[in-house]
């Protein structure tokens, strides 16, 4: 592991791996030493070039053949797609951040369980609703003996949602139940995802939805504002704008994400707080590792 | 003659109407009067489709396989039906044990732009041999050339027809005319069309339909629907038939099926309420009358102002979570008095 830098690099060009490629290239902690589509040409390629990044349009092939380029690979491709890259990575011994739903690895959401997450070969991101929503979730679970059921509706901008996330809409759903199941503790969960073509594009929104014995609003609230102010640590535009409420016998918090505009404008907040958790996630892992920015 | 299929959601769309409340027993009673009628295709199920009941679009009383089991045994000529929107069903959890309890006709349906997201469900449903429509909701939202595009994508997953629906109500009949003919001219298959009755349109809409080319009509008996109700079928069927159309209905039996439907299914026969003129108008789905009317009335706001704020951020069917951050802030403006 040379260099004073966590080199890292990021596999799938399109609006997820180029966004987190502007993030990796503002963070102290880490370099990108291999930016890898399918295909050059493609927008996120040029931007990547256009930034002076090492780019590859070999996809996976090209780690099987430059294994030391990097000590961490962010997976931004499509859930199917990870799954044949972690047969790859884990015999070449390559940690990976997965951005897909690809549900290998356990799952990280920075603000609830981000250093049990630090030792494992593949961390699963969960999805944009999740990170969005699983805070919220937890927050709910940790306040309430009792929860029966959790609901997660996100509605985001069109434009937003690529190819491989329309394409991958199924397993969104099913690894945001899970995900939010895992942390609340709830009985039963559902997902629910709205892609929304308004123009102006909307902010990503998340409500969360949620049946309990006796609820408890004051405690709620408080648990809500605290783990908001730690999602805000690395998710700046995260801010809870309805809530925590009762509206018949449904508790009901929304939140709005702003992104931070760094390759799709600020709408795009889905992909900011995904790709900001992963950030987060990889800068702790450099803390770690490097020993870097421990000072 | 010619002839014009008719596709049944009385059972689904009516669904809306009850806040999604039917019941296995009713869903019996009402498909075997539908089967008696020789209705062609009975659609079954949750206002939103299957996988779609949730404290955001409403709880349905019974389950999805309950309600297709009970339709199951009562169709034999009657094809059953469902509608399934990708982001509410996934395949793994709703579609394949719905195929399995023998559903016939698989309707994949997205909002208007989002064709695309269509594309796994539509193919599934195709690879397991049904019979499978493409359909474009609040298809008032896009203009007809994208309108077209939009189906072409359905018509490359393998769809067999596409459907357009007039969810908000908002159609006048030259806008049917104008999109029918489109459609007809740019895909090589059949085209259905869905109304709504916000705007006392739902049958001059789907004549106009199937003047221009419509193979397809969906329509439900009283128009039991969403908001102001859809075409009524035991209407739009002897209108058909004065107009030298066929469409293998019995008249009398659909006549005793409405009957019974106004009976057994609905507190009221679906009416235009101001509430549904509004959403018409402002081109919100007409699902959202019901939450609308609720919310509106528990934070003591116009609920026609609900409606045009809704229409203004051009809201989607299944961004029901809206109405109540719109409504807040409405109510939140009348205390401080200012906008």
């Amino acid at each position: 592991m040379a260099g004073e830098f966590l080199r890292v690099a990021i596999l799938g060009s399109g609006n997820i791996g180029t966004d987190l490629l502007v993030k990796v290239l503002r963070s102290e902690a880490m370099t990108c030493t291999a930016f890898i589509g399918r295909r050059s040409g493609s927008p996120g390629m040029l931007k990547a070039e256009s930034l002076g990044v090492n780019v590859s349009s070999e996809s996976i092939d090209y780690l099987r053949q430059h294994p030391d380029c990097c000590d961490l690979v962010f997976d931004a491709t499509s859930a199917r797609d990870h799954r044949a890259h972690w047969e790859i990575l884990r015999h070449l011994g390559l940690p990976v951040i997965d951005l897909t739903p690809a549900q290998i690895g356990g799952m990280c959401v920075p603000a609830v369980n981000m250093q049990q997450c630090l030792s494992q070969p593949n961390v699963n991101m969960v999805t944009c609703g999740g990170q969005a929503a699983i805070p919220i979730a937890y927050a709910i679970g940790q306040t309430h003996q009792d929860v029966d059921y959790v609901e997660v509706v996100s509605s985001i901008a069109s434009r937003s949602a690529g190819p491989a996330t329309r394409l991958n809409l199924d397993e969104y759903i099913h690894t945001t139940e899970h995900g939010v199941k895992q942390f609340s503790g709830a009985r039963r969960t559902k997902a629910i995802l709205n892609l929304n073509p308004a123009e102006p594009c909307i902010n990503m929104q998340t409500t969360v939805l949620a049946r309990v014995a006796q609820p408890d609003l004051a405690a709620l609230r408080d648990a809500v504002h605290e783990i908001s102010r730690k999602i805000r640590a690395y998710v700046p535009g995260y801010e809870v704008i309805l809530g925590p409420l009762l509206e018949g016998d449904r508790v009901v918090v929304m939140v709005r994400v702003r992104g931070l505009g760094d390759y799709l404008p600020a709408y795009a907040g889905n992909l900011d707080i995904i790709n900001c958790a992963a950030i987060a996630t990889a800068e702790e892992y450099a803390r770690s590792r490097l020993g870097r920015l421990s000072a | 003659m010619s002839r014009v299929l008719i596709s049944d959601p009385s059972l689904r769309d009516g669904n809306h109407a009850v806040s999604h409340k039917l019941t296995c027993a009713q869903i019996r009673r009402s498909c075997a009067a539908a089967e008696a009628a020789g209705i062609p295709i009975v659609e079954v199920g949750h206002g939103n489709g299957l996988g779609a009941s949730s404290l955001q679009v409403g709880e349905s009383s019974c389950s999805d396989s309950e309600m297709l089991r009970a339709a199951r045994s009562q169709l034999r000529h009657s094809l059953l039906g469902i509608h399934v929107i990708p982001g509410f069903a996934t395949i793994d959890k709703d579609l394949r044990p719905a195929l399995e309890l023998g559903v016939d006709v698989v309707r994949v349906a997205s909002h208007c732009s989002e064709a695309d997201i269509t594309e796994r469900h539509i193919r599934f449903a195709r690879e397991a041999g049904k019979t499978v429509y493409g359909v474009l909701m609040m298809s008032h939202m896009v203009d007809p050339p994208e309108l077209v595009r939009q189906a072409r994508k359905m018509e490359d997953y393998g769809a067999q027809g596409v459907v357009f629906m007039d969810s908000a109500g908002h159609f006048l009949p030259d806008d049917v005319r104008e999109r029918v003919a489109l459609l007809v001219e740019g895909l090589t298959l059949p085209v259905g069309f869905h109304a709504h009755n916000n705007l006392g349109m739902a049958i001059a809409n789907s004549l106009a339909a199937v003047q221009s080319g419509a193979a397809l009509l969906d329509a439900t008996v009283r128009g039991f629907g969403a908001g102001a109700g859809n075409a009524q079928l035991e209407v739009l069927v002897p209108v058909l038939t004065r107009m030298g159309i066929d469409t293998g209905i019995d008249f009398y039996k659909l006549l005793d099926a409405a009957d019974l439907a106004e009976e057994q299914l609905m507190p009221r026969v679906p009416w235009i309420s101001s509430v549904s003129v509004v959403s018409g108008l402002s081109g919100v789905f007409s699902g959202f009358a019901t939450p609308v009317r609720r919310i509106a009335a528990e934070l003591g706001v116009d609920p026609r102002d609900v409606m045009f704020e809704l229409g203004k951020r051009r809201v989607l069917a299944g961004q029901e979570d809206l109405i109540l951050e719109i409504a807040g802030a409405l109510a939140a403006e009348r205390v401080s008095g200012q906008p």
